[in-house]
């Protein structure tokens, strides 16, 4: 055998030098893109923060203006979080344990296809189908369960509320959870598996036991990709929530309170001036409530990584 | 992007290809025109504008024509920082903010002109199981969209339809959730004819908590569709199988119809304190009018313009355009594709000076 090709001492070669310089420059220009829009926010809302509230929009204070739109975008995505995570790390588990080899990557594809759908087809499909067909549900969630705050209507006649436009997040999220949790279960040691499996546990015991502990920074962290999309998302609830601009936990009545993302659709066609600002502004507060979340995620997963 | 934006884009698209196309193939019969402009502004003048801008193409090949529906406050923005040749607004340019200064500083040496060219009339609608027709006065409007009357058995609502059996369906009052010049209007018809049940501001967003809200015309409609005892308010021509309440006017019950929505402009006073300069018109519509025949709740679109530009050939196609627009066959091709009432001959007199003062050089 010759020499090892790499040493400290010897000269790099060329393609090496490119490549790093390369990967440099991609990271570099991601790190400069975030802060320039970050810059790019703090200085369009600026004009907003120092203005006084009669000359805002609805003639709020900032803060009065933006809280009610956090409250729903955080209220929409915890829904489409609490539903979509359970169901995705089922259908995973599915696909990565239980379900007959032959079918295993058809199904794989078909779950990420619903990735691949365009959000406004999901709005669009959450007016015309998925509300009408929940107003029957709605009402009963109303008349058996309206004790609960939750639920205690009056239940929309439309069907256009917070909780149709979780679940249509959850549809759009479940893709995201469901592929990263399946790609680590499915790397669960043999060894691991089989020893249970010869302990004499059971497949569900063997689950428990194994590919569920291995897995569950992965399932964190599907979770937190697709709160991420949950809070950005735009179109979907924009066309689906009727939105009133109040803070409520009721979530099958018509009046809802709007998302962040949907709120600056809905109005920036018709701003100018201040109220553009004033839009701009709570997006800065979506970028960190993003941000947050995120960072927590990380502090989630390297945490579990370290035990 | 919102999905009336993106039709707008490929529709505009097409036009450019048409006008294109055009050009490739006639050698200019009629027109010494040539050259583009671009205007922007209302989404509600947006149907008009194609239908405007297709049928000028046409008659002028050498002439391209965009119109982008960005909303009535980027039209102002984009028109006032020279952007634009041209802009539509839904609401007139102000003094208050300072746009209406900016507009005439961006005119100067030329003066600014501001002519109505798009009214539209806001239908009530409603979606009612076993009620064919409907009819409403002012003040139960109001009660009802501020959620005051809340079933559709109320004694105010059957006091205005003897003989209709109402259900006692709760009623669902839909607005819009973005904001726009058709909650504007209707929000200032309520708060003209029913002052002391509509106390809120009179704004382009919805001020009502509480009610369904729906985005676009196209929502208000779909929702109004599919909840039953609903009602909302939108472009009569856009109304489709829904039915549409007669609004008491003086001791009658009045349609939204074309000619009805017309005569309202004739009876209005010009707003004098926005109505500056020569060729500035502005209109305080007369709400409360009780004249036979006439429908209040309309809404009124402007085009913004200069006197002079900076090219002698841009100022001919503005003026070429602007005259195509206020003519009786403009407005008869608006009321095609749009569903907008036309303006009517005194109108079109009154403004018509605005469109002849453009300076094209020739």
């Amino acid at each position: 055998m010759g020499a090892p090709p790499f040493t400290a001492g010897s000269p790099r070669r060329w393609g090496d030098r490119i490549f790093s310089n390369l990967a440099v420059g991609a990271a570099v220009t991601i790190l400069a893109l975030l802060a320039g829009v970050a810059l790019f926010l703090l200085i369009e809302a600026l004009p907003a923060a120092s203005a006084g509230a009669d000359r805002l929009p609805e003639g709020k204070s900032l803060v009065d203006y933006i809280a009610p739109l956090a409250f729903g975008t955080v209220l929409a995505a915890t829904i489409a979080v609490l539903i979509a995570v359970p169901l995705a790390v089922a259908a995973a588990l599915f696909i990565s344990h239980i379900a007959p080899r032959r079918i295993v990557l058809a199904l794989g594809y078909l779950v990420d296809l619903l990735a691949a759908v365009p959000s406004i087809v999901y709005g669009l499909w959450g007016i015309f189908v998925l509300g009408p067909a929940a107003v029957p549900v709605l009402e009963w969630l109303e008349a058996k369960l309206g004790f609960i705050p939750f639920f205690a209507g009056p239940a929309s006649s439309t069907g256009r509320t917070m909780l149709v436009a979780g679940l249509v997040l959850a549809v759009m999220i479940l893709p995201i959870v469901s592929a990263v949790a399946r790609e680590v279960f499915s790397q669960t040691p043999r060894q691991l598996q089989e020893g249970a499996l010869a302990l004499g546990a059971t497949r569900w015991e063997m689950i428990r036991m194994t590919v569920l502990p291995f897995g569950k920074s992965s399932i964190v962290s599907g979770a937190m990709l697709g709160l991420g999309r949950a809070l950005g998302e735009t179109m979907a609830v924009t066309i689906i929530l009727s939105v009133s601009g109040i803070v409520t936990f009721n979530l099958i009545s018509q009046a809802n309170p709007s998302t962040i993302a949907a709120n600056i659709a809905l109005d920036f066609p018709e701003s100018s001036g201040l109220a553009v600002n004033t839009l701009i502004a709570s997006g800065l507060v979506l970028f960190a409530i993003t941000l947050v979340t995120n960072l927590a995620a990380r502090a989630i997963i390297a945490r579990q990584n370290v035990q | 992007m919102s999905p009336s934006r993106w039709l707008a884009v490929i529709a505009s698209l097409a036009v450019i290809a048409v006008g294109v196309a055009a050009c490739g193939s006639s050698s200019s019969s009629s027109g010494e025109l040539s050259g583009q402009i671009a205007g922007a502004g209302s989404s509600a003048q947006e149907a008009a504008q194609e239908a405007w801008i297709a049928n000028f193409e046409s008659e002028n090949s050498g002439v391209t024509i965009s119109y982008d529906p960005v909303g009535s406050g980027g039209g102002r923005e984009q028109f006032v920082a020279g952007g634009t040749a041209y802009g539509g607004s839904d609401a007139a340019l102000e003094e208050e903010e300072g746009e209406l200064a900016g507009a005439m500083k961006r005119c100067k040496p030329g003066e600014l002109i501001q002519i109505p060219d798009y009214i539209s009339p806001i239908a009530v609608i409603y979606n009612l199981q076993g009620v064919e027709s409907l009819r409403l006065d002012p003040e139960t409007l109001a009660k009802i969209f501020n959620q005051e009357i809340t079933s559709w058995d109320d004694a105010a609502i059957a006091k205005d339809n003897p003989g209709v059996e109402l259900p006692s369906t709760r009623i669902t009052p839909v607005n819009r959730s973005d904001e726009s010049g058709t909650t504007e209007n209707f929000v200032d018809y309520l708060s003209k004819v029913a002052p002391s049940i509509w106390t809120y501001p009179v704004d382009g967003n919805w001020p009502v908590k509480g009610g369904e809200a729906a985005q676009g015309t196209s929502g208000v409609v779909e929702a109004v569709g599919a909840g039953d005892g609903a009602i909302g308010y939108a472009d009569e021509s856009q109304a489709g199988e829904l039915g549409i309440a007669k609004i008491k006017v003086g001791s009658e019950y009045v349609e939204p119809t074309a000619e009805a929505a017309a005569k309202i402009l004739e009876e209005s006073p010009e707003d004098k304190e926005i109505s500056q300069g020569k060729y500035v018109f502005a209109y305080e519509l007369d709400r409360k009018t009780e004249s036979s025949g006439t429908y209040p709740i309309v809404l009124v679109s402007y085009l913004m313009a200069c006197t002079k530009y900076g090219s002698a050939d841009e100022a001919a196609i503005v003026k070429a355009y602007l005259d195509y627009v206020i003519s009786a066959e403009g407005q008869q091709a608006a009321e095609e594709n749009a569903g907008s009432a036309p303006l009517s001959e005194a109108l079109r007199e009154q403004i018509e000076p605005a469109v002849e003062a453009i300076e094209s050089g020739s």
